[in-house]
């Protein structure tokens, strides 16, 4: 009777929590998908041919993104090329060579706080490093406001997938003789390259639609221009004035760009994703 | 009292006073013995007796953590390897160890022989290919991997990744190779096979091959070391191990009213 009693109670908790959990969810989704329909519903038609081949436009004309696509594309790209080796340098001492020690304990926790720092503070620390010192804005000073984003993100995933490698593997390695730094960078490393490039292709997803820490580093720049040491266009800061500005030609292309940046980010996680499965059935 | 632990004339390795501690943990008591050259040794005991520490010691394993901490000589070839002044590296290319899971590296069945190889030794290409080979060859793999060398060596079975890891410790041509429970992680199949393989690495090598399997150790093992609580109670032939044993407490393990 009692037993009886108890099981039902169980079956009870179990359909509130489960129903908590499913409405939860359901509202997650709806939120994103709205987001998204809108981006679509949107973005799609005022995607033009010409958006991918001509400049932004002067107010109230019609043009297309190319600039800020490139400049963001830069951007990006140099941010993920400085921020990556810094990054798997740092969670490959984390992991294989501080492990216990005081320093390791310091970096890792300083790496947790930059991992969830406002972007708009790194973009300030940016802002007052090179800006401030150099006189004039810059794609530096933005690349670098990337890449000092995209380093925790890599510090913290390089570091996880290491410690996912079988200590039997180091021990195996260290067994035949080898020093400590080729069974890091012949064995281990490589054992965990997959999961590595996963977490950089997701640092690369974050930085790409970064628009608070370019705001006053790069600022942004209406015509075509790959020089680093000047102003910088790109695509987030580009959205954010167009989307705020009163011309219909300017607005149209804010949501093209939205939808543009969704869509990459989407793609890199895809990617990711995909990486990500496939070493998991490695293994 | 009839001597519990064999003298062994001319050693390979002889270990003498031996003590070992994780951290307080005092797992490793005084333990002596000399291992016979160019014969398998087996080291039989229950859980957490010891074994699997002691065979450790003798490639300095412990060294890779800082909580464990070793007492004593293992004396090899005149030398101590204990010592501090020792490369632990150096130590661990004459002394070669395959471990209880198969660990091929992340890379192809090729470069997994001859990673070691190429740690110590500036082979030609061709040279080296000889070498990969004949480790190959010795561990009974090359029939079955020689069309496939450029494959992942985590593509073979279980059995076959075991013998690949066995290649890959001769094929730096070590003197000594320390066996730590081998084929608990294998079918009985790759089991026959790998203990076919220890049978005939003997003729070239001083095997020690810590087990749990007693049968095991009766198949293969010239020689059998006994350990307790960390403290090896008996060392002899293993026939008379298994057949005759000095100790009691010897004769309840071999029959199993305990471990």
């Amino acid at each position: 009777m009692k037993a009886d009693r108890i099981y039902r109670r169980r079956k009870r908790n179990n359909i509130i929590a489960l129903a908590l959990g499913c409405v939860a969810m359901l509202t997650g989704l709806f939120f994103l998908f709205a987001i998204l329909f809108t981006l679509i519903k949107n973005g799609f038609p005022a995607l033009k041919f010409s958006t991918f081949t001509e400049n932004t436009p002067p107010p109230g004309s019609e043009g297309g993104l190319l600039n800020a696509i490139a400049g963001s594309a830069m951007m990006t790209l140099m941010g993920t090329l400085i921020g990556t080796p810094i990054g798997i340098l740092a969670g490959t001492y984390l992991s294989e060579y501080g492990s216990g020690s005081w320093l390791a304990s310091i970096i890792r926790f300083v790496n947790g706080v930059l991992l969830s720092a406002p972007s708009v503070v790194i973009g300030f620390f940016a802002y007052s490093m090179i800006v401030v010192t150099s006189g004039h804005f810059s794609g530096w000073a933005g690349t670098i406001a990337l890449a000092a984003i995209l380093v925790p993100v890599v510090v913290s995933s390089t570091e996880n997938m290491l410690r996912l490698v079988p200590n039997n593997l180091r021990e195996a390695a260290a067994a035949l003789g080898a020093p400590q730094w080729k069974i890091t960078v012949l064995v281990t490393l490589r054992a965990a390259k997959a999961g590595i490039l996963t977490g950089m292709l997701l640092g690369v997803a974050r930085i790409s639609g970064e628009s608070a820490p370019l705001l006053f580093t790069a600022l942004n720049n209406q015509f075509w221009n790959v020089d680093l040491s000047k102003a910088m266009p790109n695509l987030p800061v580009t959205i954010f004035q167009f989307a705020m500005s009163p011309y219909d030609s300017w607005k149209q292309l804010a949501w093209a760009g939205a939808l543009i940046i969704t869509s990459a980010v989407l793609i890199l996680n895809i990617i990711a994703r995909l990486l990500l499965r496939r070493k998991v059935a490695v293994n | 009292m009839i001597s519990r632990v064999l003298e062994v004339q001319n050693p390979k390795i002889h270990v003498r006073d031996l003590n070992f501690y994780y951290g307080q943990a005092h797992a490793v008591k005084s333990v002596s013995l000399g291992l016979p050259e160019k014969k398998v040794t087996a080291i039989i005991g229950a859980s957490g007796c010891g074994k699997s520490t002691l065979l450790r010691t003798f490639n300095r394993m412990y060294d890779l953590y800082p909580k464990q901490r070793v007492e004593g000589e293992v004396v090899m070839n005149g030398m101590n390897l204990l010592d501090p002044k020792q490369d632990p590296n150096k130590v661990r290319a004459k002394v070669g160890m395959v471990f209880q899971k198969p660990t091929p590296f992340p890379m192809s069945i090729f470069d997994n022989v001859a990673f070691g190889v190429k740690l110590y030794q500036d082979l030609t290409q061709a040279a080296l290919m000889d070498r990969v080979q004949w480790a190959l060859e010795k561990a009974a793999l090359w029939k079955e991997v020689k069309h496939k060398l450029k494959q992942s060596g985590s593509s073979l079975s279980g059995g076959q990744q075991q013998r690949l890891c066995i290649a890959r410790a001769i094929a730096v041509r070590p003197e000594v190779l320390l066996l730590d429970e081998p084929t608990s992680a294998l079918d009985p199949i790759s089991t026959a096979h790998i203990e076919e393989l220890i049978n005939e690495l003997k003729g070239d090598y001083t095997v020690v091959i810590v087990t749990h399997n007693m049968q095991q150790a009766a198949r293969i093992a010239d020689y059998t070391a006994f350990m307790h609580l960390g403290e090896l109670i008996e060392f002899n032939e293993t026939s008379k191990i298994f057949t005759n044993p000095a100790q009691p407490l010897t004769e309840q393990y071999i029959t199993g009213h305990f471990g």
